[in-house]
């Protein structure tokens, strides 16, 4: 579904990403873990278009397509859907109108009718349902004074409408205390199917005892420099992550 | 400069043929003193602090028809209409009135006959600063048409007022309609204004409406501001609050006319007033629009809010110029303005300058004035969720106006005001 090889991006003159290669297959969940910086969210950012990173090197291909030429609503529309690390707020547009401009917008883009006004809501309530997401907060401004974990509950929200291919997952679980947590995983864990991809982006492997990756990678300077299974995970919250930061050895070539 | 000064001619030649068949005294004494502050200040100019960002001089240099030819304006079923609005509807041609229209509560009189009425005195251009409005004095020296609304003591009218101003721009035209509003106690009335042009040639409005809120009495004012590029207005009203009243005034302006200048002025002539003003700007070419306001609190325990929002495309130019003043006498005022700007071309220039005088020591006034961009973050979270970016500045656009546009009271000219935007910004980017 994704592939990416050798990329590289910079920001602002600095590079950030220094090659990355990863394989996403349908059906497979992939955990990215890493210390603060290394450059989790960058990958994430270069992913879904953001124009201020320039990529300088590498190909990324989606689905059979060159994700990098396509702009950041066309990546979103093929698909691709990014959970942000921090949602904004957007005072003045109210999350069920964003929703179902989103909606329609991808809808137009596959040359099908915007959704009808039932569908609509049955579709929210259904979703609502699934992340336990508060049916008032659906009316309010997007974002606008919700709590941490109620605007990384809507991310999930969103993503449940949307019903993208690939999710990016970046740190959903910071800033959630357990039982939000639990539910968030849940929900992702009923949106898993044979047909989509997540890759989980997550600082503690906490997360990934409630969603089960199939591979764990360790981002470090702007490189994976270790791949693995889900025990991966674990040896990293027993040693933290000072091992892999050493100079790089033969192991992690 | 030549041709602004043969305006001036046309101008003054038409005020002496006028002014000699006028029997009516104080209507002479009142047009008289009006057009004596007309011809010693002249048209303004950028020296003047009032008219400083707005250089009016290119605007007058067209041969304009102070009388047009009688008003061949066929009627247009949906000339002006808004959508799925239910109103009492008026259409006045080139400021005349041509039919009777019968609104419970209401009495509509063209000013031409409502102006023999000598209990006109005490409203008729009797709170309009003619020194400093040279606009205000010309058209109080010279005005012919226009409407007299009197709302009756405790009439609450049912639905709302509409007026749509027709005008002929056939030939290059210049007009100065009056409109005159008088709220008597304990009423409530809903006033809408709008306008349609016909024809493509140079039109100059000056417009001045002056509206007299009494005791108890609420009104609601709207001003939709949409006409093409060969329009070009200065609006001034005057509104007069007594105690107790409540006056909601609300000024949309969207793009097209090359000029608009709105003058808001308002006095708190009673105690325990409230008046709010809302404000919306839309501009895109090469427009200009400039709105002045004035909040006089005369009085003790009034408060006044105002907030003004404009969104500046292309190379167009708008201006704000808020001023609050609070007198020795107004105790206890609360007066609050806010103006917050978005241009979204590099071209787009915004003059914003609140303005605050206070004479009175117990009083809670607060002012500010933004002036921004697009936030960038907030573009990419909506095309992270397959918005488009015509789309999506919509959204942003609309949001940014959504505090100002939810103030609408009545949904159908909400709607229509709120397409309006997302059409006019669905054209500028095409
Ligand atoms: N706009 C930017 N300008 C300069 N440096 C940036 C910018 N955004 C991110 N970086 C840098 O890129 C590196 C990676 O950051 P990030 O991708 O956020 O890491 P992570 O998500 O793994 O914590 C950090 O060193 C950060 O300071
Ligand atoms: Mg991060």
């Amino acid at each position: 579904m994704l592939s990416i090889k050798n990329l590289q991006a910079k920001v602002e003159d600095k590079l950030i990403l220094k090659g990355i290669d990863l394989q996403v297959n349908a059906g497979e969940v992939h955990a990215i873990m890493g210390p603060n910086g290394s450059g989790k969210s960058s990958l994430a950012s270069v992913l879904a278009g953001r124009e201020s990173y320039e990529v300088t090197c590498g190909d990324v291909t989606f689905d059979g397509k060159n994700l990098l030429d396509l702009s950041p609503e066309d990546r979103a529309r093929e698909g691709l859907f990014l959970a942000f690390q921090y949602p904004i707020e957007i005072p003045g547009v109210s999350n069920i109108n964003f929703l179902r401009t989103a909606l329609n917008e991808i809808r137009a883009y596959h040359n099908e009718p915007p959704i009808e006004a039932k569908e609509f809501l049955r579709l929210t309530r259904e979703k609502q349902k699934l992340v336990e997401f508060d049916a008032k907060l659906t009316n309010r401004s997007l974002n606008e004074g919700f709590s941490g974990g109620e605007k990384k509950r809507n991310e999930i929200f969103q993503l449940a409408m949307l019903n993208p291919k690939l999710s990016i997952l970046d740190e959903t679980d910071s800033g959630l205390d357990i039982d939000a947590l639990r539910i968030v995983s849940n929900g992702v864990n009923k949106l898993r199917s044979d047909k989509n991809a997540f890759i989980v982006i997550t600082h503690y492997q906490r997360l990934l005892d409630y969603i089960v990756p199939d591979f764990v990678h360790v981002l470090y300077d702007g490189k994976i420099v270790k791949s693995g299974t889900k025990e991966l995970a674990l040896e990293l919250e027993e040693r933290g992550y000072d091992w892999i930061k050493e100079p790089v050895t033969s192991e992690s070539v | 400069m030549t041709t602004t000064t043969s305006l001036y001619d046309q101008f003054t030649e038409l005020y002496n043929k006028k002014e000699t068949l006028n029997r009516n005294e104080w209507l002479h004494n009142l047009r008289r003193e009006a057009f004596e502050a007309f011809t010693v200040q002249g048209f303004p100019t950028t020296r003047q602090e009032e008219w400083r960002f707005t250089n009016i001089a290119p605007f007058l240099k067209e041969a304009y028809t102070l009388e047009p030819a009688a008003a061949s304006l066929h009627e247009n079923k949906n000339a002006g209409s808004i959508p799925g609005l239910d109103a009492y509807e008026i259409v006045l041609k080139n400021g005349l009135l041509n039919v009777d229209v019968d609104i419970p509560g209401i009495r509509i009189t063209p000013i031409r006959t409502g102006i023999q009425d000598p209990a006109l005195q005490q409203y008729l251009g009797k709170h309009i600063a003619f020194r400093n409005n040279s606009f205000a004095s010309l058209n109080t020296a010279l005005f012919e048409n226009g409407i007299i609304i009197e709302i009756a003591k405790n009439a609450v009218v049912d639905k709302p007022v509409h007026i749509t101003h027709v005008y002929n721009a056939e030939e290059p035209f210049f007009s100065q309609p009056r409109i005159l509003m008088i709220a008597n106690r304990h009423s409530r009335a809903e006033i809408i204004e709008s306008v349609f042009i016909k024809g493509r040639q140079s039109l100059f409005v000056n417009t001045v409406t002056e509206c007299y809120i009494a005791e108890n009495a609420r009104l609601d004012q709207y001003h939709l501001q949409t006409a093409p590029g060969n329009a070009h207005f200065v609006n001034f009203t005057q509104v007069v609050q007594k105690g107790d009243s409540l006056y909601n005034n609300f000024t949309y302006t969207l793009p097209g006319a090359a000029l608009v200048r709105n003058n808001l002025h308002l006095n708190l002539d009673g105690s325990n007033t409230e008046s709010h003003l809302y404000g919306l700007y839309l501009t895109a070419g090469s427009q200009l629009v400039d709105n002045h306001t004035l909040v006089n609190h005369m009085k003790p325990h009034c408060l006044s809010n105002e907030l003004y929002k404009g969104v500046l495309m292309d190379q167009s130019r708008a201006v704000f110029n808020g001023k609050i003043f609070v007198q020795q006498d107004a105790q206890k005022t609360n007066a609050f303005q806010q103006n917050n700007n978005m241009l979204l071309s590099d071209k787009a220039v915004v003059d914003s300058k609140p303005q605050l005088e206070i004479f009175a020591d117990d009083v809670k006034c607060s002012h500010g004035s933004t002036v921004g961009s697009f936030n960038n973050e907030a573009l990419f979270y909506l095309k992270a969720r397959g918005i488009g970016e015509v789309a999506a500045r919509n959204l942003l656009v609309n949001a940014f106006a959504f505090d100002v546009t939810n103030k609408i009271q009545i949904p159908a000219v909400r709607e229509y005001v709120e397409k309006l935007i997302a059409h006019k910004m669905a054209e500028a980017y095409d």
